[in-house]
């Protein structure tokens, strides 16, 4: 499937995902559908489900009702930013150590028995959940003679869950070659380094790059739960709950932020794979994606 | 076979009949790849004729003609005086290929019996053949194994056992023997010439191996590069076809002569009819 | 003991264990508060005197995720077959499964709570639900597309009806990949069942205790949640794997 249809299927999609919102809107009840007392149907009022033009609407709109207020459209997208910037700060330093870690494990068949069944048990568990306690780092600890920021906090939750998707695929492509890949750059005498250089890391750029466009998706959702647990400001996982919070007397707004947030983690994942097209010599004749 | 033998065995119905097929591939580029030129081909009731001849020359797409896995772009292709997609339709055959293709998810017994659980036939009959087959070639133990458990040699017999389940008349044979080692495969061909015996069918048999096509066949038909062509057909004078006939200087005398057909300077075979064994 | 086995079960544990004294060690001898860093033995003792709690939280958000992966893996699996059969559904699903699985779905749990309510189960097993689809809908798709070329051509030679081809060839071979949805989807919802209660909404689950803890600077506490939180995901990672090797009992070992 080229990019172009894709790109237009799913506005299709999403146009069909539109209809089917303000259609529920039309049929649906005030109260939603209950079976046996609970709610399985939403509520089709205004407040729930506001209609698809008024939150393109609030957009346009002054965030706060209070003098010289910037447009909702300005603070998402200044919070997005925000969020990007420090998601890809720590995806950066994730993959930086995913990539050094994986040569450790294929350069020591030890520590790659020690420390792999870890890295792969650690992607089922709910790391992300350590978010809150990485809040009390903040003002305890000096990085590089500067006090510790909050955004560094949401930084290293960030890296903590980009790092381990990268880790793995780096690994796995870094042990990709055959047999009989590796022992022709035997043959030819080539150090650890030089084989490293010129046969694995090669190799493993198709196994490399899925990782990481899965770790910046992990960065994104990384950053923005990081920012609710530390309650650092600016970003689009703060706006989103304050936004929350005034749900009832204004319904589009959080709509607008949880947008924003959808399409900053399609922002991430797409650039990545722009990137992965980009590269695209290095990968034998494959399947489409 | 004298011509008047030869007239009269026409006179029965040929199992396979393919006049002046040819087949032609459209490349990516939209040229086109002339993959069979007019080919002629008769194989007569219970005989065993091999096609071999350099990669490209189209036998395979030849074989898969016959079993209706492809079609011709012209000419006929009969089957039991049928065509080959009523054949394919009505069973008429059996099919082996080089990877044996079992089932991983069935066991050795369920992948014997999976053209007959395709075809209604229920199951205490279908476990009762599958254990007669795995007799026949050699497995009686294995019923419950699955395929990954089996060596490369045990899953080609099991895909043969599978291919003789509903008793076929024609087998079509694709390079079965060629992922195995050699002591196996001669032992494979030793089996394989133990079954036409017992069952009685015919067999068409795509190989690149000479001596191969020489133990195995009544006829080698020798092909040439593409396009394809029929280049010769080889009679195989060999009476007793056993361990010891591999020795035999009649053998060796067919082998190089398929071996210079295949050169394309065709060597006269040896006089039909005359036992050098 | 073979030599490979002692290093690949020796190496890990000696490892965990290395690393939990070097963990005690560092706390004790540099004398970290617990907003840096609980000792593994202070975390022990929170578990010990939280743990009806930590039983009954630990509950609620099993019993999400658990009912949200259901959903996701039902509606996963359908669309993945119609999918795989139907061009024009594949052609409108994958691109939005594609993007929706770019963005960060727990956002959604805010809208979803004014839309249901704040204090029913729905938003959260819906969050749990969209997660757990991605991929299962994706492996379904793929593993019910390829089909081993040998497998296709036998079947034609056994002129088997295309409904004979589905159940006797497609369908035992899309199991394998089947299961790999399956199980990155248990873990991913897990995840999400723990996590979207940092989103407010019905807070009786483990996440709930996570922030209630760190927000009143009881980290011990909140860590020992969080050891609760990592243990039902490896409990759900399990499971996941026993249905699997029961359902495939063909195969002597799987890829991750």
């Amino acid at each position: 499937m080229t990019r172009v249809r894709r790109a237009v299927l799913l506005v299709v999609a999403l146009v069909l995902l539109g209809a089917l919102w303000e259609g529920y809107k039309a049929i649906g009840g005030e109260n939603g559908g209950t079976i046996l007392g609970v709610r399985v149907l939403p509520r089709a009022d205004d407040i729930s489900m506001p209609h698809l033009w008024q939150i393109w609407e609030r957009f346009g709109q002054p965030e706060l009702s209070s003098e010289g207020s910037r447009s909702v459209g300005v603070a998402v997208l200044t919070a997005m930013w925000f969020t990007f910037r420090v998601a890809f700060a720590g995806w950066l330093a994730g993959t930086v150590f995913g990539v050094v870690l994986a040569a450790v494990m294929q350069r020591f068949r030890t520590a790659e028995s020690a420390l792999l069944p870890y890295v792969v048990v650690s992607q089922t568990v709910p790391l992300v959940a350590l978010a809150p306690l990485v809040v009390g780092w903040g003002g305890h600890l000096t990085v590089l003679g500067r006090p510790w920021q909050p955004w560094m906090s949401v930084a290293t939750i960030a890296a903590y869950l980009a790092f381990f998707p990268v880790a793995v695929g780096t690994l796995r492509g870094l042990q990709s070659p055959t047999t009989v890949q590796v022992g022709l750059l035997h043959c030819y005498a080539a150090s650890w380094w030089q084989s490293l250089m010129r046969l694995r890391m090669p190799a493993c750029v198709p196994y490399l790059l899925p990782a990481l466009r899965l770790a910046a998706t992990a960065s994104v959702i990384g950053a923005i739960v990081a920012e609710i647990s530390t309650g650092t400001r600016g970003g689009i996982g703060r706006l989103i709950i304050e936004y929350a919070q005034s749900a009832t007397g204004d319904p589009a707004k959080p709509f607008a932020a949880i947008i924003g947030a959808a399409v900053l983690g399609m922002v991430a994942a797409g650039s990545v794979g722009a990137v992965e097209r980009a590269l695209r010599r290095f990968r034998p004749a494959e399947g489409a994606e | 076979m004298s011509e008047a033998a030869v007239r009269m065995a026409d006179a029965v119905a040929d199992t396979v009949l393919i006049k002046e097929v040819s087949k032609t591939f459209t490349g990516e580029r939209g040229n086109a790849v002339i993959a069979l030129q007019e080919i002629d081909l008769v194989v007569r009731p219970g005989e065993f004729v091999s096609l071999i001849g350099p990669s490209g020359c189209g036998k395979s797409t030849l074989l898969r003609i016959i079993a209706d896995l492809t079609e011709p772009t012209a000419g006929t292709v009969s089957v039991f005086g049928k065509s080959a997609r009523q054949a394919r339709l009505d069973q008429d055959y059996g099919i082996a290929f080089q990877q044996a293709g079992l089932l991983p998810w069935r066991t050795v017994s369920g992948n014997i019996e999976l053209p007959l659980h395709l075809h209604g036939v229920g199951r205490a009959e279908r476990r009762a053949r599958a254990r007669e087959l795995l007799e026949l070639v050699g497995l009686p133990d294995f019923a419950d194994h699955r395929p990954e458990q089996l060596s490369g040699g045990m899953q080609q017999r099991v895909a043969i056992a599978r291919a003789l389940a509903e008793r076929p008349r024609l087998l079509l044979m694709d390079e079965p023997f060629g992922a195995l080692d050699e002591m196996t495969r001669e032992r494979m061909q030793a089996e394989l010439v133990r079954l036409r015996r017992e069952t009685g069918a015919a067999v068409v048999f795509v190989t690149h191996s000479i001596p191969e096509a020489v133990y195995l066949s009544d006829r080698v038909v020798v092909m040439s590069p593409r396009p394809g062509r029929v280049s010769t057909v080889i009679d195989v004078p060999l009476a007793r076809r056993d361990e010891d006939v591999r020795e035999a200087p009649a053998f060796y005398a067919t082998v190089t002569a398929v071996r210079e057909a295949l050169r394309g300077r065709p060597v006269p075979a040896p006089p039909a009819g005359a036992d050098l064994r | 003991m073979r030599r490979g086995t002692v290093r690949a079960v020796g190496a890990p544990v000696v490892a965990g264990v290395a690393f939990l004294l070097a963990w005690q060690a560092l706390v004790d001898l540099q004398d970290l508060p617990p907003y840096i860093l609980p000792s593994p033995t202070a975390i022990l003792e929170q578990l010990q005197q939280n743990r009806s709690d930590i039983l009954r939280t630990f509950t609620a958000s099993a019993t999400n995720a658990v009912l949200g992966l259901l959903a996701g893996a039902v509606i996963g699996l359908l669309a993945g077959m119609a999918a795989a059969r139907f061009r024009a559904v594949d052609d409108l699903v994958t691109p939005l499964a594609a993007a929706v699985a770019a963005m960060p779905i727990v956002a959604l749990a805010p809208i979803l709570d004014t839309m249901f309510s704040a204090t029913s189960n729905i938003p959260r097993r819906i969050v749990v639900a969209l997660v757990a689809f991605f991929p299962i809908f994706i492996n379904t798709v793929r593993g019910l597309r390829q089909v081993d070329p040998i497998h296709a051509e036998l079947m034609r030679s056994y002129a088997a009806s295309g409904w004979a081809f589905t159940r006797v060839v497609r369908w035992p071979g899309s199991l394998p990949f089947v299961f790999t949805g399956l199980r990155v989807a248990s873990s991913l919802a897990v995840i999400a069942a723990v996590v979207v209660e940092y989103f407010g909404g019905l807070q009786d689950g483990l996440g709930s205790r996570i922030t209630s803890a760190a927000s009143n600077t009881a980290y011990a506490r909140a860590w020992a949640y969080v050891v609760a939180s990592i243990a039902l995901g490896m409990l759900f990672y399990a499971v996941a794997l026993v249905i699997e090797r029961l359902a495939m009992p063909w195969r002597s070992a799987t890829s991750t």
